[in-house]
């Protein structure tokens, strides 16, 4: 590699650039995007963090008591959540993996559903027909083994010819696996309408960013696959729907996919069946929670006069109850009967299964609970 | 090139293949074939010869040198109304499929509550005997017959494969489609192009025995059928069932042909233990016990590594080895 060496030349190199517009104080540091100019939309953004974080804070609860199975907390990342509710199409599909609430909300998935799902209830996959959601793909608890499903979808609206793009989310600790791997390699291969999200949320359970890869960025890592990579501050609910929707638009237009990195921390436990306290420390996280993503963008609405205290009270009232009735229309939903556990193995039942199917119905309820 | 439908031809098994997704690829325009060198190359084996030139590079989609892709490509494709039928080269080469499959293909529709679904028809050819280099002798029926919400179909004859393959296509689920190597150009068989799927979930009573029931699919067929033929010359009547469709599986035809011959051999080529030989004699176990003269007797490949080349005649079953086993019933219980 001695550039002196007349047989040796460069033949790529490659830049990863960071967007940010608000800092964590919440000053504008870069351009406010086009969509800034409507207070309203600033405002639902705003509104959506703030329920997504009352929910968050309620599933958690609910866990605490006993209501609610093991659940994945998205505190400290609303902001990617909003960002990708909002500027996501309602023809996009959206293939999650299971910390972006904010954006199932936006596209319609009642709150009940995701508590239905990890309470246990399959149910809560089923989202509502007629909403953007319908079409979405369910949250996936394997790590980053639904990123190449991308490929197949992104694959079949390039073929129908259909303006839509895939928008796949996933974590830093998914970014090790060979199948992120395998989908980033081919997506330019067919030039397919694709959005990779990386929530670099700097853990993986007990893992630090550091010790998942020896790579700078995990932006770079598309530069491999042959598409642009870059890094938004994730925490900067703005810089990160900016730079997605121009990821999306880019997709849309026909210039393929591409790769964000939206850097944010887990301010929660991995799960609600993790305890952070043994791998990281309490300065690290008080560190972090100064970088949070709903104080921020609140400071910078308030000073530029779309948001008041007023506001802010009526819209803390409003989701905290929003979060109870969705607490309330779960714990309502009494479990479905035993033999639908049958019911959508196969698309019907095929007839080896059905003495399984007859007992378990003639042995009736188990006195199962949420 | 294009096969002159409704006119019975003489094919092979992986002749038959061909003209059966020529024939459902040119009936059903979501129907489109993926996987590594199928395109231009028409697959290793020449399974999808002609489909490029017919139907494009569209809907014949050479892919980068991934399983997992295949497969998890497969599962998005299926979730957006297409019918993907994906290959991989050799069943040795399904493993990196499994996740896929098992954590997404077979569970979209039960984790969604019927709302997204996953028809697509992974095909691979599986079993021994074709002197190829290690992994390309598995034998993967029972990993993936284990496996809720999927369909395992093992063709054994030209007229099955494509009558069989184009009920897989036609499926709402999931199926892996497991194809005989060493049988793709053993023999011939008139198949007809009338677009007619085989029904799946069937075994099929080939022929007709009141003695011995000979239980088998796939590849081992081919002995297993020869090992009639030596009995019938013994004046033993062995009927023949090719269970074809392993998951789910069809016990009421295996347990109607064991109530009439009261003996029953089962012949796998996997590994013996935990096969799906033993799922059929289990399942004889609990609801044919009182038919039975004999027990229910198994042969199987050993519970080795798949040997290679020089010594997989070493493992895998053949006429011999059955008749063994059949000598064994009948010792225990000859014909009256």
């Amino acid at each position: 590699m001695n550039p002196e060496l007349s047989a040796t030349r460069k033949v790529a190199s490659f830049d990863v650039f960071y967007t940010q517009i608000l800092d964590p104080e919440g000053h504008l540091v870069g351009t406010p995007p086009a969509f800034a100019q409507d207070a309203d939309e600033l405002r639902a953004m705003y509104r959506l963090m703030v329920i997504t974080r009352a929910f968050d804070k309620k599933a958690v609860a609910l866990q605490r008591t006993g209501s609610l199975g093991t659940y994945a907390a998205c505190l400290g990342q609303e902001a990617i959540g909003v960002a990708m509710g909002f500027a996501l199409r309602a023809e996009d599909v959206l293939i999650p993996a299971y910390r972006e609430y904010a954006a199932q909300f936006k596209r319609g998935v009642p709150m009940e559903n995701i508590l239905l799902y990890w309470g246990g209830d399959e149910r809560g996959m089923r989202y509502p027909a007629g909403t953007p959601a319908a079409h979405d793909f369910p949250l996936s608890v394997p790590i980053g083994t639904h990123i190449p499903h991308a490929i197949g979808v992104a694959y079949a609206f390039k073929l129908k010819k259909e303006n839509r793009v895939a928008l796949v989310s996933f974590g830093d600790g998914a970014t090790s696996k060979g199948d992120f791997y395998e989908a980033v390699s081919s997506a330019k291969v067919w030039n397919l309408p694709i959005v990779f999200l990386v929530s670099n949320n700097q853990w993986a359970i007990s893992m630090p960013r550091a010790r998942q890869t020896g790579a700078q960025t995990i932006a770079q890592k598309a530069f491999a696959g042959g598409m642009p990579g870059e890094q938004v501050d994730g925490n900067d609910v703005l810089a990160t729907r900016l730079v997605l929707e121009r990821a999306l638009e880019r997709a849309r237009q026909g210039g393929g996919p591409s790769l964000i990195e939206a850097i944010t921390y887990r301010l929660h436990d991995h799960t609600t069946a993790d305890d952070a306290r043994r791998y990281r420390s309490e300065a690290e996280v008080q560190a972090a929670w100064a970088r949070c993503p709903i104080k921020r963008y609140k400071a910078w609405l308030e000073a530029s006069g779309h948001w008041s205290a007023a506001d802010e009270e009526r819209l803390q009232a409003e989701a905290a109850a929003a979060a109870e009735a969705a607490a309330r229309n779960y714990l309502n939903t009494p479990p479905e009967p035993p033999g639908a556990i049958f019911d959508h193995v196969y698309a019907s039942l095929p007839k080896a299964l059905e003495w399984q199917r007859a007992e378990v119905i003639a042995r009736g309820p188990i006195g199962g609970e949420h | 090139m294009a096969p002159t439908p409704n006119e019975a031809q003489n094919l092979t098994i992986i002749e038959a293949i061909n003209l059966a997704l020529h024939a459902e690829m040119a009936r059903d325009p979501s129907v489109l074939v993926l996987g590594e060198d199928i395109g231009k190359n028409g697959g290793v084996f020449r399974a999808t010869v002609g489909l490029l030139d017919r139907f494009g590079e569209d809907r014949v989609v050479d892919t980068p040198l991934a399983e997992t892709l295949v497969a998890a490509m497969a599962i998005g494709l299926s979730t957006q109304g297409f019918k993907p039928v994906a290959e991989i080269q050799f069943s040795g080469f399904l493993y990196p499929c499994v996740d896929q499959v098992v954590n997404h293909a077979t569970r979209l529709r039960n984790r969604t509550r019927g709302r997204l679904s996953c028809p697509l028809v992974i095909r691979a050819p599986n079993w021994g005997g074709i002197h190829a280099p290690e992994h390309h002798s598995e034998s993967l029926e029972t990993t993936f017959a284990h496996m809720p919400g999927l369909r395992v179909v093992c063709p054994s004859n030209p007229a099955r494969a494509y009558g069989l393959l184009l009920a897989a296509i036609r499926d709402p689920d999931p199926v892996i489609f497991l194809e005989p190597t060493r049988c793709y150009r053993l023999f011939k068989q008139p198949v007809e192009d009338h677009g007619e799927a085989l029904p799946l979930d069937t075994c099929f009573v080939e022929r007709e025995g009141t003695d011995l029931t000979l239980v088998s699919w796939g590849a081992m067929m081919h002995d297993t059928r020869l090992a009639a033929d030596r009995l019938a010359e013994e004046g033993i009547g062995a009927e023949v069932i090719d269970v074809a469709t392993l998951k789910p599986l069809d016990m009421d035809t295996i347990l109607a042909s064991v109530a009439k011959t009261g003996r029953c051999v089962i012949v796998q080529e996997s590994p013996r233990a935990g096969g799906w030989a033993s799922e059929i004699a289990a399942n004889l176990a609990e609801h044919g016990l009182l038919s039975l003269f004999a027990p229910v007797m198994r042969v199987s490949g050993y519970d080795t590594v798949m040997p290679l080349a020089r010594s997989e005649r070493v493992y895998i079953p053949d006429v011999d080895r059955i008749l063994k086993e059949v000598r064994k019933v009948f010792e225990i219980a000859p014909k009256s």
